[in-house]
C-alpha cells in the first residue's frame, strides 16, 4: 500500500513513548467504543505504478472527440502552452487562501491582477476573486440584489437551463420567488412578457447574452425595462465574446457574471470551472467571496491584502453576504494568465475566429437542410432544425469521431470555436451529409 | 513587484491564434464594444518571469511547514496531479453522451462508494464545489426532509459557538435561523444548553467532531440522541475528518449527513483558495433529495445519470469539480483500507507530539495536551506577561519560512493559535518547529514590544488593512485615469 507519512513505524513508536503513551490505540481512548470503526470496506492500497494504471484505464474508457461541435455551457478552446506551465507552479497549486499577506504577496497580486482584467473585460467597476462556476455566480448575483422591499427574481428562459435550476435552488431555500419569462420564435427574450413580469417587488432580472441558444439579446431594451421598473439587471456573458462584443458595463448592467471556463480551463467533464462576478461600485459591499485590495505597509511599500472582510462568513457568521470560503483561485489565475497571454488583440482574434467558424458552419449546415431557427445575430452558437432523427445523427457522427451539437429545443444547438478550422468543419459537414443521405 | 499592467508595452504580443480562414462576421456597430480591454501586452518570456517572481512570493506546502489549523495542509501527491491531467479526463465534454464518458462516470461512482464507506453514509453527491457549498447542500437535504413530512415549523439550526463561520452562514443561505449553543468547560457541547435549545422548531444540529479545539466530543452519541429525539437531524461538518478516518465514522456517531473536504482530508491541493471539492454524503432516507444528476450502475455494468425523485435541484452546473475528485480517487486508491486509518492515526500522533512539546516549552494549552489532529494554544498568558500577542507570534514565524497556525480561531479562545501539523510531516520538522517556537517565546520575554514589528525579513511588513477596507482600491488604476 502507498503512504505519504514520512515517519517510520519505529519513529512513530518513539514519538508515542516521548509523550508517555504505550500504543497508538491510546490516541483514540476518548472515542466511545460504540462508535469505533471496524475494518473499512475499501480495496487494498496500491503502489504509484498501479494507481497510474488504474487511472489511465479509466481515462481510456472515455471517448475523446477529435472534433467538438458542442458547447451549451462548456467550450473547447485552445489553451496556450504557458498557461498550464504557470498554473502548475507548486507554490500556486499548494498554497492555501492568502490569510498571511506577508508571505502571500504573489498569490494576492495575481488575484488583484485578475480583478483588474475582469473589470477591463466587462466594463464593470469591481470584481471579486471568483466563485465556484457560472451558475453559482448567477445565483449569488441575483441574491445580492435582494433588499427589504424587493424580494423576487425574474429569469429569462433563454438562459442556460442548468443556470436556471441553480438559481431556483438557491432562491427556493431563501423563499425567494422566481418568475421565468419565455422567448419569442426568434429565440430572444419576450420583451413584453418581461415588462409584464417585472413588478414593484422584483429585485433582479437575470438575462444571458449571447443566450443559451446563441442569440444576442436586445440588451438595451432589456436594461431599460429593468431599470425603468426599479430592478437590478444581472447579465450573463461569454468571456471570449467580449473580445469584440459590447460589454455588460456599456449596457448598464448592475452585476455581470460568466462561466470563465473558456479562458484557459479544459472541459474536464464539467469542472473545476470559474465563476466570474463583477459589479458596479454601488454594489461593491454586497459582493460575496474574497476580494483583494491594494494598501501599503508601515514603510509605505505597496502591499495587497484580502479586504472588505466585514462581508464574509468568518467575521460576520450568520450575517455574512454569502457562506463562500474556498473559491476557484487557481482557476482565476488560469484565466488571468490566459488573458495576459492572448492580450487584447488575441482575445479579439479568438472571438472573430469563433464567430467566423460558427457562421461558416451555419451556412454549410443550411445547405444540408439544417435551417438556422433565429434570424437574429448570434456569436458562436446557434440552433438549427434537424432534418433527420437527432439521436441518429449524434450516434452516426460519434462513430466518425465528431461530437455533434446538442439536441435541444426541438433542434440541434451547434457551437464552433477557433479550434474548429475551416477544413475541420468541411470534413464534419461532409460526414453529416453522408449521414443524411443514408 | 511590478504589476502585469506596469510591464505591458503597446505592440508586444504572442502569436497564439492564426489568421481567419473563413469570412469575418460583420456585427452591427451597436453590438460591438467601444474600446479594447486594457489587457497586458507582453512577450512570453516577460510573462513567464512575472509569474516566476510571483511564485517566489507565495508560500506553498512545498515551501515549508504549514500547520494552519482546520485547513489540513497535508502534502499534495504529485501522482494525483499527473492522473488528473490525463487528456482522457481533461478533454471530456460534460454533455457528451454518457456511453462515451464511462470512465468519468466510473471514477465518480468508485469515489462516491469509497467516501460513503469512510463516512458511514449510504449515498454521496460530488456536486458541491467546496466545504461551505457542501454544508449548504446538506442543509438543503435536511430542509427537504422536514418539508416532505409537512413539518414547516422546523426553522432553526443549532450551531456550537466553536463552529466554523461557514456553518451559521450556510444555515442562513439554506433558509434557517441560527441558534448558538455554548461549549462546556471541557470544550465540548454543553448538554444542558443543547437540551434547552432543541424543540419543535429544531431542524438540525451542525457539528464538527473533533471540534475546532481539536477535541473529540465523548458525548457524541448523547448529543445526536438529544437532537433526534427532538425531531431534528444531525449534520457533520467534515472539516476535521482527517482525525478519525477508519477510527470513527460520522454515520456511526449518529449523523444523518456529512460533507467532506477533498482539499483537506483527501490531499487535493488548495490552489491559493480553490478549487476545492465538498462532496456530501447522507443516510438512505435523505438520498431521494440529493442534487441531480446522480451516477448509477446498471445490471450490465454500465454507468448512467439519473435524477433523484425528490431532488432539491442543483447547486452547481454539471457534476462538480470533477478533476479534483479524480485526484481524491487516486489518493484513496493509494492508501487503501489500511492506509486511510493509518493517515489519521499519524495525524493525531503528530498533533499530540507537538502539543506535548509546546506545552513543555512553556506555551499554554487551555484544554490540555491530549488532542486529536489539531490543538489550540492560548497566547493570552504570554500576552499578559510580555505584551506579545497571538498575531505577534504568528508574524514572527513568517521570518523562518513557516506558515503560522490559524490565528484568533476558534473565537472562544481569545488569543488562539490553532495548530494542525497533519500526518505528512516528519519528527524533525515538528522538532524544528518546537525549537522555533521556543526561541520566539524567549524573544517575547526579552522584548515583547519588538515582536509587534514582525516579520522583519519579508518583502513587506504588516499591511495596513484598515485603510484597505476604508478606501478600497480593488483594481489597478491606469495612467490615463490617475
Amino acid at each position: 500500500m502507498g503512504s505519504y507519512i514520512p515517519e517510520t513505524h519505529e519513529g512513530r513508536a518513539d514519538m508515542l513513548t516521548a509523550i508517555g503513551l504505550e500504543s497508538a490505540e491510546e490516541l483514540y481512548s476518548v472515542v466511545p467504543e460504540e462508535v469505533r470503526s471496524g475494518e473499512l470496506n475499501l480495496p487494498e492500497g496500491l503502489s504509484e505504478l498501479e494507481v497510474v494504471s488504474h487511472m489511465e484505464a479509466l481515462a481510456n474508457e472515455n471517448v475523446r472527440f477529435g472534433t467538438v461541435l458542442r458547447g451549451a455551457g462548456a467550450y473547447r478552446h485552445h489553451i496556450p502552452a504557458i498557461v498550464k506551465t504557470v498554473t502548475s507552479k507548486e507554490e500556486f497549486v499548494t498554497a492555501y487562501t492568502p490569510y498571511q499577506a506577508e508571505i502571500s504577496q504573489g498569490v494576492l497580486q495575481s488575484i488583484f491582477e485578475y480583478q483588474t482584467q475582469i473589470c477591463e473585460l466587462t466594463g464593470m467597476d469591481v470584481s471579486n476573486a471568483s466563485v465556484y462556476d457560472g451558475a453559482t455566480a448567477a445565483a449569488e448575483a441575483v441574491l445580492m440584489c435582494l433588499d427589504r422591499k424587493r424580494g423576487e427574481v425574474v429569469v429569462a428562459e433563454s438562459v442556460n437551463p442548468d443556470v436556471i435550476t441553480v438559481i431556483k435552488t438557491y432562491c427556493a431555500s431563501r423563499n425567494v420567488p422566481v418568475v421565468t419569462v419565455g422567448m419569442k420564435d426568434d429565440l430572444t427574450l419576450d420583451l413584453e412578457a418581461l415588462q409584464a413580469a417585472i413588478g414593484p417587488k422584483t429585485a433582479a432580472v437575470y438575462v444571458q447574452s449571447p443566450n443559451y441558444l446563441g442569440v444576442i439579446e436586445d440588451m438595451d431594451a432589456i436594461v431599460a425595462a429593468t431599470h425603468g421598473a426599479g430592478a437590478k439587471l444581472v447579465m450573463g456573458f461569454n468571456p471570449i465574446s467580449l473580445g469584440i462584443l459590447r460589454t455588460p458595463g456599456e449596457y448598464g448592467a448592475d452585476v455581470a457574471v460568466a462561466e470563465g471556463q473558456p479562458l484557459g480551463l479544459p472541459l474536464g467533464f464539467g469542472g473545476p470551472y470559474l465563476g466570474i462576478m463583477a459589479a458596479t461600485k454601488a454594489m461593491m459591499r454586497k459582493l460575496p467571496g474574497r476580494i483583494v485590495g491594494q494598501t501599503t505597509d508601515a514603510d509605505g511599500r505597496r502591499a495587497f491584502v484580502l479586504t472588505l472582510q466585514a462581508r464574509e462568513q468568518h467575521i460576520r457568521r450568520e450575517k455574512a453576504s454569502s457562506n463562500i470560503c474556498s473559491n476557484e483561485a487557481l482557476c482565476a489565475m488560469t484565466a488571468s494568465v490566459y488573458l495576459a497571454t492572448v492580450g487584447p488583440d488575441g482575445l479579439a482574434q479568438a472571438a472573430r475566429l469563433s464567430a467566423g467558424h460558427a457562421h461558416y458552419l451555419a451556412d454549410k449546415l443550411a445547405e444540408l437542410g439544417f435551417a438556422v431557427v433565429s434570424d437574429r445575430p448570434f456569436f458562436n452558437e446557434f440552433l438549427t432544425t434537424c432534418p433527420i432523427d437527432a439521436d441518429q445523427l449524434v450516434d452516426a457522427l460519434e462513430a466518425r469521431g465528431i461530437l455533434a451539437g446538442l439536441p435541444t429545443h426541438g433542434g440541434i444547438l451547434w457551437c464552433a470555436t477557433e479550434l474548429n478550422t475551416r477544413s475541420d468543419i468541411d470534413r464534419a459537414v461532409q460526414a453529416i451529409k453522408e449521414v443524411c443521405d443514408r | 513587484m511590478k504589476l502585469l499592467f506596469e510591464r505591458s508595452v503597446p505592440g508586444r504580443k504572442q502569436t497564439i491564434f492564426p489568421d481567419l480562414d473563413v469570412p469575418e462576421v460583420s456585427f452591427d456597430q451597436t453590438l460591438l464594444r467601444d474600446k479594447a480591454p486594457r489587457l497586458p501586452q507582453m512577450a512570453e518570456v516577460d510573462l513567464g518571469r512575472h509569474y516566476t517572481e510571483l511564485a517566489k512570493q507565495t508560500h506553498g506546502v512545498n515551501d515549508g511547514f504549514y500547520p494552519l489549523g482546520s485547513c489540513t495542509m497535508k502534502y499534495n501527491p504529485r501522482v494525483n496531479e499527473q492522473v488528473s491531467a490525463l487528456s482522457g479526463f481533461t478533454d471530456i465534454h460534460p454533455l457528451q453522451p454518457a456511453e462515451t464518458a464511462q470512465g468519468c462516470l466510473r471514477a465518480m461512482y468508485e469515489l462516491e462508494g469509497m467516501l460513503a464507506e469512510i463516512c458511514g453514509m449510504d449515498a454521496m453527491t460530488l456536486q458541491p464545489a467546496a466545504g461551505a457549498h457542501g454544508e449548504y447542500t446538506g442543509l438543503l437535504l435536511i430542509r427537504a426532509h422536514h418539508l416532505a413530512k409537512g413539518d414547516t415549523a422546523r426553522t432553526k439550526i443549532i450551531v456550537p459557538d466553536s463552529a466554523h463561520g461557514t456553518n451559521p452562514a450556510s444555515a442562513v443561505m439554506a433558509g434557517f435561523t441560527v441558534v448558538s449553543v455554548p461549549s462546556n468547560e471541557a470544550g465540548g457541547v454543553d448538554l444542558d444548553a443543547l437540551r434547552a435549545a432543541v424543540g419543535e422548531d429544531t431542524a438540525g444540529l451542525m457539528l464538527t467532531n473533533p471540534n475546532t479545539l481539536g477535541l473529540f466530543d465523548p458525548n457524541i452519541l448523547e448529543i445526536c440522541r438529544i437532537v433526534h429525539e427532538a425531531g431534528g437531524l444531525c449534520y457533520y461538518d467534515g472539516a476535521n475528518l482527517n482525525a478519525v478516518m477508519g477510527h470513527a465514522r460520522p454515520g456511526d456517531m449518529g449523523f444523518d449527513c456529512v460533507h467532506v473536504n477533498l482539499h483537506k482530508t483527501f490531499s487535493t491541493p488548495h490552489g491559493g483558495g480553490g478549487p476545492g471539492s465538498g462532496p456530501v454524503g447522507c443516510k438512505a432516507f435523505l438520498a431521494p433529495y440529493l442534487p441531480g444528476p446522480q451516477v448509477t450502475k446498471s445490471a450490465d455494468g454500465s454507468f448512467s445519470f439519473v435524477q433523484p425523485e425528490q431532488s432539491v435541484g442543483k447547486v452547481r452546473s454539471f457534476y462538480g469539480n470533477f478533476l479534483v475528485t479524480v485526484r481524491a480517487l487516486a489518493y484513496i486508491l493509494t492508501l487503501g483500507k489500511e492506509g486511510i486509518p493509518e493517515a489519521s492515526e499519524a495525524a493525531v500522533l503528530n498533533a499530540n507530539y507537538l502539543a506535548h512539546l509546546l506545552s513543555k516549552a512553556g506555551y499554554t494549552l487551555p484544554y490540555g495536551e491530549r488532542c486529536m489532529h489539531e490543538f489550540v494554544i492560548d497566547v493570552g498568558p504570554l500576552k499578559a506577561e510580555t505584551g506579545a500577542s497571538a498575531m505577534d507570534v504568528a508574524k514572527r514565524l513568517l521570518d523562518f519560512d513557516v506558515h503560522p497556525p490559524t490565528m484568533y480561531f476558534p473565537l472562544i479562545v481569545h488569543e488562539a493559535l490553532m495548530v494542525e501539523p497533519t500526518e505528512t510531516e516528519s519528527r524533525e520538522t515538528l522538532d524544528e518547529f518546537v525549537s522555533l517556537m521556543t526561541n520566539i517565546l524567549a524573544e517575547a520575554r526579552e522584548d515583547g514590544e519588538r515582536l509587534h514589528g514582525a516579520p522583519f525579513t519579508r518583502p513587506i511588513g504588516r499591511p495596513d488593512e484598515v485603510t484597505a477596507a476604508r478606501k478600497p482600491c480593488l483594481h489597478y488604476v491606469f495612467d490615463e485615469e490617475a
